[in-house]
């Protein structure tokens, strides 16, 4: 790392740096992009995990935090402005395809405009709404937004804001499909997109031309509402993201908070939240071959998976008191120990599930119809997925070891034996196995763990009211789905002075485009489906 | 086939006794269709209610669910009671589309599916009308089918219904021609189009089995085509939900969409019961070559019974298709048809004349 920084030093002399648990390079906007690039080209950055918005009331700014494909080693850049009125921070999206729905994001709910972003557009709110909501100056009141009876105006333009030759910024609007595209509207209600997601389709006939992909209809400002709720009572928005990765998510927002207090989690409770993980992860893939083959119109096979589903919600509910939303895992450790028929039932799980994997591939897997339709079918290169951040088993299945369990090992797993499943096709199919193949994994780890539970607490000593020290601290563990990380920032209080959560279903949603374009109507099901994004993950 | 009961002897005994009353003759046939008109109704009412509770039980059986079982004993008033329901629906009525086309589009396609019922070849005796081109007159009136769906997703002003009319237009034509080339290859064997002599043909042995080898591959081209033909899966891309919500019927609402819903089912039927008239000697017991004994036995078995329980058993296939298989793609679709389907039929045609003229078949 300290070759990095004094490389980056000497060419970037205005750098700045600041040792966190990430290094951060603050850098003035105009030397921005050509960190990024050095970074990216020269230094192999070139996974743009998220970029932070920040409001420190004295500046706005973003922060970006990018990862080594090959180390597995984090940097970030931090770039603020002082100007609130007409705040401006240069695009990177020419470098990195997400950083385009990123940089939307920031200027959804920070106002700043990326110049040369070829989209800025809002990416949640809708077009009409007044204020930029994370703003620590952003009136709340309902007066500046009242809920309306109109319909929510609708704009077939966007924007893109560049710096023209006097120096000033030339704001041009820009059609968002041609003009005699014959746009279809599937969604926001639609069998097909798994919740409240909206995709503007451009068709010439069955083809698929474009794809505008329109989110926000089901945001919560679950980032907005932490800022004025304490630690604990942050927790329980991890089960309402992606409400199948909820033990994944908790896990990993506790794990962050944990290790800014400073507090030990006792073994017990470590093993028992990665039993809880691998549980959940089997239960989502599960429900992901169901609703999948659903939408290809095989559906007896939604019956078959949510057999297994069942079974481990039942699991789920004898411990947690709960099916959908566990609200588990705590500052600490678990909120109650584990019920006394849970090593048995696990079990009983356990046998069953190697029979159901063959009767899925049976069912499934090997018929033609289905390798008709899902082979050389959306074929996502690892260079994409890299390009668009598309984690998890979609971006395996591109042949990107990313899995978080591997890369940077957290709680327990680095002493669990388990493969990483890597696939190279990139299609549909591969994304389809590598879910049946990770759960097989999934299930090797509870068959290690299962037996050797250790005795013991499972809640460490935790303070009622919990402060964190001032500074800020950033996290990733696996969802299910992909890789889920935490930023915290903390003046030392009892509240956060932002929390920004980030979700691989966004990136799931917003690489639909690119993997569609050319295909038939009909696989915008197939490969929106194969990448299995949860429409309220996404939204937050 | 002494044993078996000839249903016509009651139709002449009706007839004769319409006459004897002294009533004109162009009367008593006016009533005679009114009488056959309320009996199809009827019929056409009763099986859609059965197919409905017949492939719910099925499908439940396959998904480890138990399917309908509250209403009535196993279930079995729940289709009434659906039935019941759909017809007190409100019909909603929508702007901006075409009225009279859409009012008309439901009724096109469940005429085709009642007329088809003409020639089906209930039992000995029992068939509404038997004409010298039945086979021809069927293949003719569920054609008409397709008209309904085209106008169904054209008039609704929608471009959902559109591109599922449009797609099952694409699917119906092409598929017509399996059933089309199929059909013929078993009307060739038979050398007649008359419904009632090809099932009085198949006396001794059934289709499938004395016509073996492209008699089989005919049935399997059959099956395949006929399933495409109902839009039920793997090929139910015209009314796909997860891609087109509900494909052409989408904005059809109360009994309009019932119509659609009853039609789907009793095409279901009409395909099954095509092919136990092809295939399956129709309304003829099973009789084995010299075994006569075990004819004489299965004589006794009503041919109504028969001809239902072939057409439900080949139906259950069908449905066994839906719950088990993905649905296809479009272009995947349209390539099973023109670039094997067709091919493998017209060869099988050929193969089919050559049995017949070299005599290599059962006698």
């Amino acid at each position: 790392m300290a070759t990095i920084q004094e490389n980056i030093a000497a060419k970037f002399p205005q750098a700045t740096f600041e040792e966190a648990d990430v290094l951060q390079i603050n850098i003035p906007d105009a030397q921005l992009h050509d960190l990024a690039k050095t970074l990216r080209d020269e230094y192999g950055y070139d996974y743009l995990i998220t970029i932070v918005g920040i409001d420190r009331v004295e500046c706005l700014g973003a922060i970006y935090f990018l990862s080594n494909t090959k180390t597995n080693q984090e940097i970030s850049i931090q770039v603020t402005t002082t100007d609130r009125q007409n705040p401006v921070i240069t695009s990177i999206a020419d470098l990195w395809s997400i950083a385009t729905i990123y940089e939307r994001e920031v200027y959804d709910f920070y106002g700043i405009i990326f110049l040369n972003n070829p989209d800025m557009r809002r990416l949640f709110l809708s077009i009409d709404w007044v204020g930029y909501p994370l703003r620590k100056d952003y009136d709340n009141g309902p007066d500046s937004n009242p809920v309306t009876l109109e319909a929510e105006p609708q704009s077939d333009d966007t924007h893109v804001y560049t710096r023209g030759e006097d120096g000033k910024i030339v704001c041009t609007e820009k059609p968002i499909f041609a003009k005699n595209d014959f746009v279809v509207n599937i969604g926001p209600q639609h069998p097909a997109t798994h919740g409240v997601l909206r995709f503007r389709t451009a068709v010439d006939g069955e083809t698929i031309k474009k794809i505008d992909v329109y989110m926000g209809y089901i945001h919560r400002g679950v980032e907005k509402l932490c800022e004025n709720l304490q630690y604990m009572q942050t927790l329980h928005f991890m089960d309402r993201l992606d409400y199948f990765s909820a033990h994944n998510y908790h896990h990993g927002l506790c794990m962050c908070i944990e290790r800014a207090a400073g507090i030990e989690v006792p073994r017990r409770a470590q093993v028992i939240r990665v039993l809880m993980d691998e549980l959940s992860r089997i239960a989502s893939h599960c429900l992901f071959f169901g609703t999948y083959c659903m939408d290809l119109g095989a559906t007896t096979m939604l019956f078959y998976t949510l057999r297994v589903r069942e079974q481990i919600l039942d699991i789920m509910k004898k411990t947690c008191g709960a099916r959908m939303t566990f609200n588990y895992d705590c500052i600490g450790g678990v909120m109650a120990d584990l019920d006394p028929d849970f090593v048995k039932d696990v079990k009983a799980l356990l046998a069953t599930i190697p029979a159901n994997i063959k009767e899925y591939n049976k069912i499934f897997t090997g018929n033609v119809i289905a390798e008709g339709r899902l082979e050389k079918m959306g074929i996502m290169t690892r260079q994409q997925a890299i390009d668009w951040s598309v984690t998890g088993p979609s971006g395996r299945a591109s042949g990107w070891a990313c899995d978080v369990r591997k890369t940077h090992p957290y709680s327990i797993y680095p002493e669990i034996q388990f493969d990483e499943i890597v696939m190279t096709e990139g299609d549909s199919m591969a994304r389809f196995k590598a879910r049946l193949l990770e759960m097989e994994q999934s299930a090797h780890i509870i068959e290690q763990l299962i037996d050797n539970i250790p005795e013991g607490d499972y809640l460490a000593k935790v303070p009622k009211v919990l402060k964190l020290p001032q500074g800020h601290w950033f996290q990733l563990v696996e969802g299910c789905r992909g890789v889920f990380g935490v930023y915290i920032e903390s003046d030392g209080g009892t509240q956060p002075v932002r929390m920004k959560f980030v979700t691989p279903s966004l990136n799931l949603a917003a690489v639909v485009d690119e993997i569609t374009s050319g295909n038939k109507i009909a696989d915008l099901i197939t490969i929106a489906g194969s990448l299995d994004y949860i429409v309220p993950d996404m939204d937050r | 086939m002494e044993s078996t009961f000839d249903f016509s002897k009651i139709t002449c005994w009706f007839n004769d006794l319409l006459l004897g009353w002294g009533l004109a003759p162009w009367l008593v046939t006016t009533i005679e269709c009114i009488l056959v008109g309320v009996g199809l109704l009827l019929l056409y009412a009763l099986l859609a209610l059965f197919y409905i509770y017949f492939e719910r039980k099925v499908c439940a059986a396959f998904q480890c669910r138990l399917g309908p079982n509250r209403v009535g004993p196993f279930g079995l008033l729940q289709s009434f009671a659906d039935m019941f329901k759909i017809l007190i629906k409100e019909l909603i009525h929508l702007n901006h589309i075409d009225r009279f086309l859409f009012a008309l589009a439901p009724y096109l396609v469940i005429i085709a599916s009642m007329m088809a019922f003409a020639v089906l070849p209930w039992g000995p005796g029992l068939q509404i009308i038997d004409f010298n081109i039945g086979i021809f007159f069927l293949i003719a009136v569920s054609s008409i089918g397709v008209l309904g769906i085209l106008l169904a997703g054209w008039s609704s002003n929608n471009k959902f219904t559109l591109i599922g009319a449009m797609r099952s237009g694409a699917q119906m034509i092409s598929y017509e021609l399996s059933i089309g080339l199929s059909v013929i290859t078993m009307v060739a064997f038979a050398g007649t189009m008359n419904v009632n002599e090809i099932v009085l043909a198949q006396d001794r042995c059934w289709f499938i089995f004395a016509g073996h080898v492209p008699a089989f591959i005919a049935f399997v081209i059959y099956l395949i085509a006929g399933t495409a033909e109902t839009n039920r899966g793997p090929f139910d891309l015209p009314e796909a939900e997860s891609e087109l919500t509900a494909g052409y019927h989408t904005e059809y609402s109360g009994i309009h969409f019932g119509f659609f819903y009853l039609a789907e089912y009793l095409n279901l039927f009409i395909v099954g019961g095509v092919a136990a008239l092809l295939f399956f000697g129709g309304w003829m017991p099973f009789h084995i070559p010299g075994w006569e004994g075990f004819n004489h036995v299965m004589n006794y078995i009503p041919g109504v019974v028969w001809f239902i329980g072939k057409a439900v058993v080949i139906s259950f296939i069908i449905i066994w298709f839906k719950w088990t298989f993905p649905r296809l793609r479009i272009d995947q679709l349209l390539k099973l048809e023109w670039k094997y389907l067709l091919p493998i039929n017209l060869f099988n045609l050929a193969l089919m004349v050559v049995i017949i003229l070299t005599g290599f078949y059962i006698h």
